[in-house]
């Protein structure tokens, strides 16, 4: 399916990750409507990769592979990135997606999160 | 380990009220008149002893007692799970130079971050996996801290 233009930052993650990845299966998800911020953001997203690049490494450096792929969105628009890294077999043991606990409302009024919001505008 | 598993899902649903027997010693970092000092150096340094001061420290938006974000909420829910009430909480929403200054020194872009005797575990998603898959059992283990959940486990057996 084709990302709909009119959200590059979820194009950009889904590129990115495909690209330095190499997945085996790949979700994008922009979760920024379960939170305080205003509609059409792309500020909060939850991933999902499958890869066999993951194998032998522990969580944390599957995360900070995630992180160094993402680095730019991360500076400047996406404020929140839920992560989930997985080899082929382990995605083939348990292939669920986790689900984000509900916002608490951080985001509402936080200067960062609107600073970030206008640099996408802008 | 599905009991793990369903009582995590209870945790976190929103409303749900776990009783704390035991008040989390939650360390500010900022008292009225306080501050890191000004440069990036100083909150380095600062962080670098911070981290390890306490067996259990975790950077969150709000504090134990209020989280303000649900990944900072998730990481509260699942210490209190596992009975660990006594850890270092700092709210990075009271300054920002605290809050991106943690982010440099962890290298790491995003809040709640968790810390265990000096060393960075990770995030709100790092830490409920280690949960649902026994790590974190063992993680505190080797901080002399004995998970609730064992003697729970063990009286259910």
């Amino acid at each position: 399916m084709d990302p709909d233009v009119s959200r590059p930052i979820e194009r950009a993650i889904r590129t990115k990750l495909t690209d330095t990845l190499r997945p085996d299966h790949l979700e994008v998800h922009n979760e920024s409507h379960m939170h305080a911020v205003p509609p059409g953001s792309e500020s909060h997203f939850r991933v999902l990769v499958v890869s066999s690049q993951f194998e032998g490494l522990p969580l944390i450096q599957r995360h900070r592979l995630v992180n160094e792929t993402l680095k730019d969105e991360l500076k400047s628009y996406v404020h929140a990135l839920a992560i989930q890294a997985k080899t082929p077999q382990q995605w083939a043991t348990n292939p669920t997606l986790a689900k984000s606990p509900p916002c608490m409302g951080g985001s509402r009024g936080d200067n960062t999160v609107e600073e970030k919001q206008k640099a996408g505008r802008e | 380990m599905n009991s793990l598993i369903r009582a995590t899902a209870r945790c976190l649903r929103p409303g749900s009220a776990v009783y704390l027997t035991r008040q989390a010693d939650t360390r500010m970092c900022l008292t009225p008149g306080q501050r890191f000092l000004c440069s990036a150096t100083g909150i380095k340094k600062d962080l670098a002893e911070i981290v390890k001061k306490d067996k259990v420290v975790v950077f969150m938006k709000g504090d134990p007692s209020q989280p303000m974000c649900g990944f900072s909420n998730a990481v509260v829910q699942i210490l209190r799970m596992h009975g660990v009430d006594d850890y270092a909480s700092y709210n990075v929403l009271e300054d920002q130079r605290l809050r991106q200054g943690v982010k440099d020194f962890s290298n790491w872009p995003t809040i709640p971050q968790v810390y265990f005797n000096g060393e960075f575990v990770g995030g709100c998603d790092i830490l409920l996996q280690m949960h649902q898959n026994g790590d974190l059992v063992e993680e505190l283990e080797k901080l002399g801290i004995r998970s609730a959940l064992v003697d729970t486990e063990n009286k259910s057996k």
